[in-house]
């Protein structure tokens, strides 16, 4: 018991120090230093960043965050499912189609209320 | 390979899903009708309940551990499973005129009404602490949206979110309370905790802790004395309607999980969870009474006081016996009854623009509509546990209970706790018969449903007074399965 959280604690350790010999010692050491202005901006995507990164976000985005979080939840359930589609058969097919009714309810509730147009 | 599970499972949450479709039912009709015509929503919902009634009639027969344990179907389930929905009918028939006095007519407030009691129903049936927090989350963030529904109202807003920073917080603590269950034990589900538990040393302080931490968690639902502080804030500023739900619905919900809890996975710690549920009935009896004695809101009056009744209501569980269970699950019946009818009243008072919230301004109101003061005296006699009142026959038993028991001195500190809840009930009977004049508010607010609300209250204390025992009988009955 005592060895087992040992063995966890040492690679948690050498885990750490690997990675800031890593980036703080060992690439210090081979990697040029040449900067210039467009390496040190912000990076946006490729894009050229506007303004500063330090701005407040709108709370509509809340409205957004939270119907994102609707269909990323969908989704890692019809992962395994569609994974296990042949074995589940056809009372899984119901169950996952009701599941995909009562979100899309949501979906058409959020729709109706207006918390997918941008004011 | 066997299969995860059968048809008949599916009839054990047969009421359930009955009212989760009729919940996302009420949802579409939200935004398919017109507005201005939203109480269709609320009546749909009432059709809603009946259905679910007729769903958990026919599957009562079904006497099943559904979902390998997950989920009880039993005589103790189906008893909270009809009082939720006794609750969500009343609160639906007051809500209906109230919400467009408050200008918040909106259809979502049915629909919540009904995802809350579908959590309730969840918490009553689970055998198992995974489904029983599940359920417990769904009422909680149901009724989290309910307490702020008046979005404009600043009050609203503080009992919203004072009731959302204490109920996670206290999601927390009965969380940590499980991991340590099941880290002692194994197992999430209720039995197999008790049959692991029953061969281990109990003296593990691990499981006090998990003991103490789990009764604060539901202390928190239910507003035991240490865990009551965001009670009366949470109750004076959310809309009396949701007040209503919020002072019958998690503490009903919250007394079905914690006897399940207590009687059915950790019986072996009996003699601990005795003496701690002791001192908690005591200190929220006193404190609740004494504390109501000096407020001036009748919201925040009836807030202390339904602290003070879970008091009482906690003396039949440190007596412990089928007698002290069963006079704690009609003196739930009771409670709903009375509690609802009392906030109904409050209901009756309000006008658009006034709250009517405070106790003085019922005064006069004897004069102004004798049968309304009459309505408010027999709940608060009700309350205050005066025959021939159901609010006599439930305290009678639970004292009963204790007596019978061997806790003498816990009967005594109630029944002196009794009679100091008679002088703030008798307060507002005093201002409604004594003054003379009265109050600003000339005319009352009333609609049909509001009437119905009250008169089936009404009814249920006086037949539940007079002739307890059919009442009795059924929560006797309810217990087999439980014991």
């Amino acid at each position: 018991m005592a060895a087992d959280y040992a063995y966890v604690g040492l690679f948690l350790l050498v885990g750490i120090l690997f990675v800031v010999f890593t980036i703080e010692v060992l690439s210090r050491l081979l990697r040029p230093s040449r900067p210039n202005p467009e390496k040190l901006s912000t990076y946006e995507c490729g894009e050229r960043p506007i303004g500063g990164s330090w701005i407040q976000f709108h709370v509509r985005y809340y409205l957004y965050a939270l119907v994102y979080i609707v269909f990323a939840v969908e989704t890692v359930f019809l992962f395994p499912w569609a994974v296990a589609f042949h074995r589940l058969g056809f009372f899984a097919f119901i169950e996952m189609m009701i599941f995909i009714a009562i979100l899309l309810v949501g979906l058409a509730y959020a729709w109706k209320k207006g918390a997918l147009e941008w004011v | 390979m066997s299969p995860p599970f059968t048809i008949n499972d599916l009839w054990a949450i047969s009421p359930e899903m009955v009212l989760t479709t009729a919940a996302i039912i009420l949802l579409i009709l939200d935004f398919l009708l017109p507005p201005g015509r939203r109480a269709v929503v609320g009546y749909t919902g009432l059709l809603g309940i009946g259905a679910t009634f007729a769903a958990l009639g026919a599957s009562a027969g079904v006497r099943a551990e559904a979902f390998s344990g997950m989920y009880l179907s039993d005589p103790f389930t189906l008893f909270f499973k009809t009082i939720f929905l006794l609750i969500a009918a009343l609160i639906i028939l007051i809500s209906l005129n109230y919400l467009s006095v408050e200008g918040v007519d909106q259809g979502e407030y049915y629909a919540l009404v009904l995802f809350a009691t579908v959590g309730m129903m969840i918490m009553a049936a689970s055998g198992d602490l995974l489904s029983l927090y599940i359920g417990l989350e769904t009422m909680s963030l149901s009724i989290y949206v309910l307490a702020g529904f008046l979005r404009k109202d600043r009050r609203s807003n503080e009992a919203a979110l004072k009731y959302l920073l204490m109920g996670a917080f206290s999601s927390g603590i009965l969380l940590y309370g499980m991991t340590l269950l099941y880290g002692l034990s194994g197992s999430t589900n209720l039995k197999a905790i008790s049959r692991t538990l029953a061969a281990q040393d109990l003296h593990n302080p691990a499981l006090t802790l998990a003991m103490i931490l789990l009764a604060a968690g539901f202390g928190f639902k239910i507003a035991t004395v240490p865990f009551h502080m965001y009670l009366p804030d949470a109750y004076e500023g959310a809309p009396t309607s949701v007040t209503a739900f919020m002072s019958v619905g998690p503490k009903a919900a919250g007394f079905a999980v914690l006897l399940r809890v207590f009687l059915l996975a950790i019986p072996s710690l009996q003699g601990s969870w005795v003496q701690l549920f002791y001192v908690l009935s005591v200190l929220t009896m006193t404190v609740g009474n004494v504390v109501a004695i000096a407020q001036k809101n009748i919201k925040r009056m009836l807030a202390y006081s339904s602290i003070a009744h879970v008091g009482y209501l906690l003396i039949g569980l440190v007596a412990g016996s089928p007698l002290g269970i069963s006079a704690i699950l009609l003196y739930l019946l009771v409670y709903i009854l009375m509690n609802v009818g009392a906030f109904a009243m409050v209901i009756l008072l309000c006008r658009q623009g006034l709250r009517g919230d405070q106790i003085e301004d019922f005064s006069g109101l004897a004069q102004k509509s004798p049968l309304a003061a009459a309505t408010m005296l027999i709940f608060l006699l009700s309350l205050a546990g005066i025959p021939p009142t159901g609010g006599f026959v439930a305290k009678f038993y639970v004292f009963g209970a204790a007596i019978k028991a061997g806790y003498v001195l816990l009967a005594v500190i109630a029944v002196v706790n009794t009679a100091i809840s008679l002088f703030y009930y008798m307060r507002v009977a005093m201002v409604m018969y004594m003054r003379e004049e009265p109050s600003p508010i000339t005319a009352l607010s009333p609609s049909r449903p509001l009437h119905w609300a009250l008169a089936i209250a009404i009814l249920g204390i006086l037949i539940i007074g007079v002739y307890p025992g059919p009442f009795l009988g059924w929560a006797w009955v309810s217990l087999t399965g439980l014991l």
